[in-house]
């Protein structure tokens, strides 16, 4: 039960990283590999923050405005002019954007492992810890969900949100209508990077260490998630997400924790054998 | 595969000379007796890294997937390979040196190339995006199995120091890597100019048009991903014999993306772009590993990511077309030799750029009337532009 919770709130990181991928996925048609430093970048913006203003608030309020403005920028810079370029070059210069955050956070704040800080901490909530269940795991779980529904009705409910399906549906039809995709694409960038933020935030509660290399496993493993879940769906995203964590914490409670990691990927292999769109993917014809 | 015909061509000659020319350099510095140990390994890691660039141009230049598995194959090798290597010599004794790394290099390919099969496999119903991160995966399941294995030593790594080749005495590992680079260009180069060089690239131009003119898209993908996975799994081998142990940690996400960058760097699809490109890298990476210490090394991976960036984005934006048009190297050496290289229509197919891959979504804009498979609108020079002219 207490392993099942731990995977559920671990899950609902991944779910939230994986949103970010898939989101973008279902926009821009590509794969931001980067996606997952920038969630060290919230780390690292959380840490730093803290350690000038003792504040958690402020620091979750600015790793949220860091990240967004990053993602924004990167989409800018990196992503936008090879709009129509071929695939693999965009997926060549996303894995060059995250090699590039990645090697600017060492050179700025080293290889090694740095802790947060001691304000960063969650107070004991004596109903749910005498339990077994941490305070984090909790209060990630709860956090998830929430921010998981107001998602859903952000796209399902505001002119946006539609705008955003639509150009997910179809872009060229999206323009015809007078969908603005550029904006689009840019607040699907902003959205996917707050989300980060939010998974790195999830992610101190519960290892309260920053390094450059943070957000790699987590990264991948929400990457795997969206595309077990079928990338370019939402609720895809969430229950990849999910799952993937529930198997995690199971792994690694049981006989086979050295195998997590063999696993998790073992399972992805799998997944797309049978269903090479995932299991909530869209078919999409391939056409001459 | 039929009869085989090799031949010698002017332009594989460049890329044979310039192994050739590193081998001589390094045999006349080993027999004037100025090979130091540390310059002697230099040659070997730069035999290794072209090993694994121009195999892994051959699956991402050629057949135009994205694999980001590489260093997995490499790891492979290198386990496999090594403990081979390690009991071989146990069982046939110490003078047997030339036989054992042989051996264990054909022992570590082979097992490679299986994983290239089975890795290949997937790659059969999964396609662009979807195969890098199954690749992706791939890299990452071999090393958190191989960490598992107490025959490989487990999380300390395997031992290998009684192979270790590149000491005072005998600095001569790098003579081999150097022929086994040459007989891989020999093969992949043969390869690339055959009949089922061009069924690789036709499937990189368009896979339906391939599959329509009765090229056996399965085969050629699984063709290619064993033969790349075959000569990382040798490179891998050599690295077992250089370093000791074989660590599981080297061969992450982070050195697949280094060959990688090996590759774009080059140009996709251009051999000898790859070779002189991971020469220039391991050079760079000796002479900075000496130089910069500590967290300063990331300065190196910086590098790395703007250097990945800037050429991508250089030689593919749309919006950089005419400028690459103008100024790219071909159109410099044209300008010099007043040749013919810059008229695409008259490029050799196995000379074609990864520029060409584009023509792709020109080719669906023109026999599909359903919007959503282009988005920018087709201009008609681009149509009939006479790339895809034959």
């Amino acid at each position: 039960m207490i392993t099942l919770i731990d995977g559920l709130s671990l899950g609902s990181i991944y779910a939230l990283i994986a949103l970010g991928y898939t989101m973008v996925y279902g926009i821009a048609k590509m794969l931001n590999f980067a996606h997952g430093d920038i969630i060290m970048v919230g780390a690292y913006a959380i840490m730093v923050t803290l350690a000038a203003t003792v504040s958690p608030i402020a620091a979750i309020v600015a790793a949220i405005v860091i990240c967004t403005i990053l993602g924004i920028l990167v989409e800018k810079l990196a992503y936008k002019p090879l709009r129509g370029a071929s695939p693999l070059a965009v997926l060549i210069t996303a894995i060059g954007v995250s090699y590039f955050l990645q090697g600017l956070a060492q050179l700025v704040f080293g290889s090694q492992p740095k802790p947060v800080g001691s304000a960063w901490k969650l107070p004991a909530i004596e109903a749910i810890n005498s339990l077994g269940i941490t305070t984090a795991a909790a209060v990630t779980l709860v956090c998830g969900i929430i921010i998981m529904i107001a998602l859903t009705l952000f796209i399902n409910c505001t002119r946006t949100g539609s705008a955003m399906l639509a150009v997910s549906e179809d872009r060229g039809a999206a323009i015809l209508m007078g969908v603005n995709v550029n904006k689009i694409i840019s607040i699907t960038f902003a959205i996917g990077s707050a989300l980060a933020a939010f998974a790195g935030m999830f992610y101190l509660f519960q290892i309260p260490n920053t390094e450059p290399t943070l957000g790699a496993m987590p990264g991948i493993t929400a990457f795997t998630a969206a595309v077990i879940g079928g990338i370019g769906s939402i609720p895809g995203a969430m229950v990849g997400g999910v799952l993937l964590g529930v198997i995690e914490k199971f792994c690694l409670a049981s006989p086979l924790a050295p195998y997590t990691v063999a696993i998790k990927f073992s399972l992805l292999i799998l997944i797309l054998l049978v269903k090479p769109t995932g299991l909530l993917g869209k078919v999409v014809r391939e056409k001459v | 595969m039929g009869k085989i015909n090799i031949k010698i061509k002017p332009k594989h000659l460049v890329n044979y000379s310039i192994v050739l020319v590193m081998l001589l350099i390094g045999v006349v510095m080993l027999e004037t007796g100025n090979l130091r140990p540390s310059i002697a390994q230099l040659f070997t890691q730069i035999g290794y890294s072209i090993i694994l660039a121009v195999s892994l141009n051959f699956v991402v230049g050629f057949l135009g997937e994205l694999s980001l598995g590489h260093a997995g194959f490499m790891c492979v090798g290198a386990y496999i390979g090594g403990l081979s290597a390690v009991m071989l010599k146990q069982a046939l004794g110490a003078s047997a040196k030339l036989p054992v790394l042989v051996i264990a290099m054909l022992i570590g390919g082979l097992s490679a190339a299986v994983f290239g099969f089975v890795i290949g496999l997937p790659s059969l119903r999964l396609k662009g995006d979807y195969l890098a991160i199954v690749t992706l995966a791939f890299g990452e399941i071999v090393r958190n199995v191989f960490m598992n294995q107490k025959i490989f030593g487990g999380a300390r790594g395997l031992t290998t120091g009684s192979l270790t080749y590149d000491t005072r005495r005998a600095p001569t590992l790098f003579i081999v890597t150097f022929i086994v680079a040459l007989v891989m260009l020999i093969i992949i180069q043969n390869i690339v100019r055959s009949k089922h060089g061009r069924a690789i690239t036709a499937i990189r131009d368009n896979e339906i048009a391939a599959k329509a003119m009765g090229i056996n898209v399965t085969f050629y993908k699984l063709f290619v991903f064993i033969v790349a996975a075959f000569f990382a799994g040798c490179a891998g081998v050599i690295y077992a014999h250089t370093t000791t142990p074989v660590l599981y940690t080297f061969f992450s996400y982070n050195y697949s993306i280094e060959i990688l960058v090996m590759v774009v760097l080059g140009g996709m699809g251009s051999i000898t772009g790859s070779i002189f490109s991971a020469m220039f890298i391991t050079i760079v990476n000796f002479m900075l590993q000496s130089q910069l210490s500590g967290d300063l090394a990331s300065l190196r991976n910086l590098i790395y990511a703007v250097i990945l960036i800037v050429v991508v984005v250089f030689s593919n934006a749309p919006a950089l077309k005419s400028f690459r048009e103008k100024y790219s190297l071909g159109a410099l050496f044209a300008k010099l030799f007043r040749g013919k290289l810059s008229d695409p229509a008259k490029r050799k197919d196995d000379e074609a750029k990864w520029d060409r891959v584009p023509t792709k979504i020109k080719m669906d804009a023109l026999l599909s009337t359903d919007l959503n498979v282009d988005y920018t609108p087709a201009r008609p020079e681009d149509l009939n532009g006479g790339k895809e002219g034959k």
